[in-house]
């Protein structure tokens, strides 16, 4: 096989040097920053009620990030990790999916999630860690997963999803589900070793994934250009692996929407990978526990608020008279008045039960598991006053 | 019963998982047609078709996170890492995925059909990257399961036992007794227990503890005791994590004393922990110290091999010093 491909080789007698001028990448854009459709674009056929679905759950998540930032200002939950400025791209592309094919998120795609249909409660118990949190409050806030929807359980180490999702792929593609999973990762994660890995594998075993680089500008704070990258972006990578590549504005829903319908298309019924790089801006800070000031300028910010993803969306929405601006601040009061609930709701309920600390571990606790933990329940007894959470809720006895 | 070494009882037992579910994956660096480099998985592309035994590109940690992404998916993953010594790309997807899949997500999800195959040990002439024993460091991470067996026998009833186990079991293989070791192995299907040791002689003065390929170094060092008339009871761990505190622990509290042996070095290795478990357990039985006989602490040796190996006549040495302590 190496020796067939050595033969097609084009021989030169010159030598030259191939540099990035050789492969120029451009991205898809339909809806511009004023919220018009440029004229001949390709755009996506989208009706109203998936159109104002996509638009609720970008209110849905404004509106969720901004009050679980206060809340974690205000000491209610440990730590959150805003969306803003993303909304588009994870929210553009879950809405191109099919409800049957698997989500690997990094952690910022609490949009992708939503539209699945997690509800505000669920999010909320997961923020709390309380007892019906479905992770059994093991993980820290944002480390959303849910089997019932096919949204894998987000883990902090960055980049290990993505070589998964190409095993995740190959056994639906061996199982013949019919179904893709997409994959979505930052342009920071893609400097990981996992990052290569995954693209290489995918393309040599053609597997129905999608990857979705999430170009955000910033790995915390980390500059994608010049200091994460020298070269153009994620996309060219893609194209080095022997996968079909499109880079898109991640502000442009239409735009992200169009890409991930003809990506999935590719995926499911011709089993080719694709790489999608989502252009866009982390308009908050990393996390609650970081601050931009230090390392960005308000006047970048500025420009990038500029293109913001749900203004422009809703300019569109307005324009083609599907919404009015009354309706949208309605939704936005609305979903407001959700959150604003199930936050109070979700502070109710109690931490899991001190036995959950040993499930799960394995499928079921081996002895010494147990052992370990009879011995902290006497312990805990013994000094009920130094473990309030779990003292009180403690079964009399020998257990 | 047919006779077979034990990359033939690996093999068998491939194909027989391979045979009885069809999402039964094998895969790893030339394990496809090529059937591995040891061979261990040859005959299986042929049998069962490339998109079931394959290739993979050179990178570890690729596969274990493609292994680990199967195995959620629902699927039997089971990853060849062509020698332990290069098990370490992947230790992020062992020791921060494959171990906390199930945990992290409140049981939503799980890679219980993963199953990680990788030779280990020395013996073999393999100098530093082909010869290590790295059980400690994954026995250090609660959710995987480690298993290391001894002879065919339990090789092929084992890993049957660690393909369709509901965790991820990280088997490792002796590679000096691939070829070296052969017996008597059932045709059938069979299963055998992980997390159970396994007293392969009974004695009552001392008890010898081993696993993997140190078995029948301690098999062959109490034989030399026995010319000394001392009685040892030799144990295989069998499984590293979790493991068989209690048949070590009974055996010792009837014996009072306990020899452990592993081929990695001495500090920090599983030999510590199952030393400071059994003198917690047994402090009031012990009429020794517990010994440690294992590798000295220095990367493995290539020309200083046999000086460095535990061999039969180092736990003989372990045995008698115990005994006369």
């Amino acid at each position: 096989m190496a020796k067939d491909k050595q033969h097609q080789l084009e021989i030169v007698t010159q030598p030259s040097f191939l540099d990035a001028s050789a492969l120029k990448i451009p991205m898809l854009q339909i809806l511009k920053e004023d919220g018009t459709v440029h004229k001949g674009a390709d755009a996506p056929e989208m009706d109203k009620d998936l159109a104002l679905k996509i638009f609720d759950t970008m209110q849905f998540i404004r509106i969720l990030d901004e009050r679980m930032i206060a809340a974690q200002r205000q000491g209610r939950i440990s730590f959150y990790l805003s969306s803003l400025g993303e909304e588009a791209a994870s929210i553009g592309s879950a809405a191109a999916l099919d409800d049957g094919d698997m989500i690997m998120g990094q952690y910022r795609e609490q949009g992708a999630l939503a539209y699945r249909g997690f509800t505000v409660e669920q999010f909320m118990d997961q923020l709390f860690s309380n007892e019906r949190d479905l992770g059994k409050g093991r993980q820290m806030p944002v480390h959303y997963g849910c089997a019932d929807l096919n949204f894998m359980t987000i883990a902090s180490p960055l980049a290990t999803q993505i070589p998964q999702a190409t095993g995740y792929a190959y056994g639906q593609k061996m199982d013949k589900t019919g179904t893709c999973t997409i994959c979505y990762f930052g342009e920071g994660a893609a400097s990981e070793g996992d990052f290569h890995a995954a693209l290489n594998m995918a393309a040599v075993y053609k597997v129905p994934v999608i990857f979705f680089c999430r170009n955000n500008g910033y790995a915390i704070s980390t500059p994608s250009q010049g200091e994460q990258y020298a070269g153009d972006g994620i996309a060219p990578r893609g194209i080095g692996y022997g996968m079909k590549t499109i880079r898109v504005d991640g502000n442009d829903v239409l735009a992200v929407y169009k890409a991930t319908q003809l990506a999935r298309k590719l995926a499911v019924e011709e089993n080719e990978p694709v790489l999608i790089e989502g252009m866009s801006y982390r308009m908050a800070g990393h996390s609650t526990s970081d601050d931009p000031t230090g390392y960005r300028t308000r006047e970048e910010e500025a420009a990038w608020r500029a293109k913001d993803p749900v203004a422009r969306f809703q300019t569109w929405l307005i324009k083609k008279k599907w919404l009015t601006e009354k309706d949208a601040d309605e939704i936005f009061a609305e979903k407001k008045a959700a959150v604003l609930a199930a936050l109070k709701e979700a502070e109710k309920y109690p931490a899991p039960h001190i036995d959950e600390l040993i499930t799960d571990v394995y499928d079921t606790p081996p002895q010494q598991l147990q052992k370990q933990l009879k011995e902290l329940k006497e312990h805990i007894r013994k000094y009920p006053d130094a473990y309030p959470k779990t003292a009180s809720r403690l079964e009399g006895g020998n257990d | 019963m047919a006779k077979m070494n034990l990359l033939q009882a690996i093999n068998n037992a491939l194909d027989i998982a391979m045979a009885k579910h069809d999402n039964v994956y094998s895969f790893g660096e030339d394990t496809g047609a090529f059937g591995g480099v040891f061979r261990a998985t040859s005959g299986l592309t042929e049998k069962y078709g490339r998109h079931r035994n394959f290739n993979t590109p050179l990178v570890e940690q690729g596969i274990l996170g493609f292994a680990n992404g199967l195995a959620s998916q629902g699927s039997y993953a089971v990853a060849e890492i062509q020698f332990g010594d290069y098990i370490f790309p992947a230790f992020d997807q062992i020791v921060n995925e494959s171990a906390k899949f199930r945990y992290r997500s409140g049981n939503e999800f799980n890679v219980g059909g993963l199953t990680i195959r990788t030779p280990y040990g020395g013996g073999i002439a393999g100098g530093h990257y082909h010869s290590q024993s790295p059980e400690a460091y994954f026995a250090h991470t609660p959710g995987l399961k480690i298993v290391m067996p001894r002879n065919p026998h339990m090789a092929k009833g084992l890993l049957l036992s660690a393909i369709f186990d509901k965790n991820p079991v990280l088997f490792m293989e002796p590679k000096r007794l691939y070829r070296a070791s052969t017996g008597e192995v059932p045709e059938e299907e069979y299963y055998l227990e992980l997390g159970k040791a396994d007293i392969v002689k009974e004695g009552k003065d001392i008890t010898v503890l081993a696993w993997g390929a140190q078995v029948e170094i301690a098999e062959k060092a109490a034989e030399k005791a026995a010319e000394d008339g001392i009685d040892c009871e030799v144990i295989d761990l069998v499984s590293i994590l979790p493991w068989d505190i209690d048949t070590v622990a009974e055996s010792v509290m009837k014996t009072g004393r306990l020899v452990v042996t592993q081929e990695a070095p001495l500090t920090n290795g599983f030999a510590s922990e199952v030393a400071a478990s059994i003198q917690d357990r047994c402090f009031l039985y012990l009429e020794s110290p517990i010994a440690r006989v294992c590798g000295l602490d220095t990367p493995y040796p290539l020309c200083h091999e046999k000086e460095y190996f535990v061999d039969h006549l180092k736990v003989y040495e372990a045995i008698k010093a115990s005994m006369t302590y």
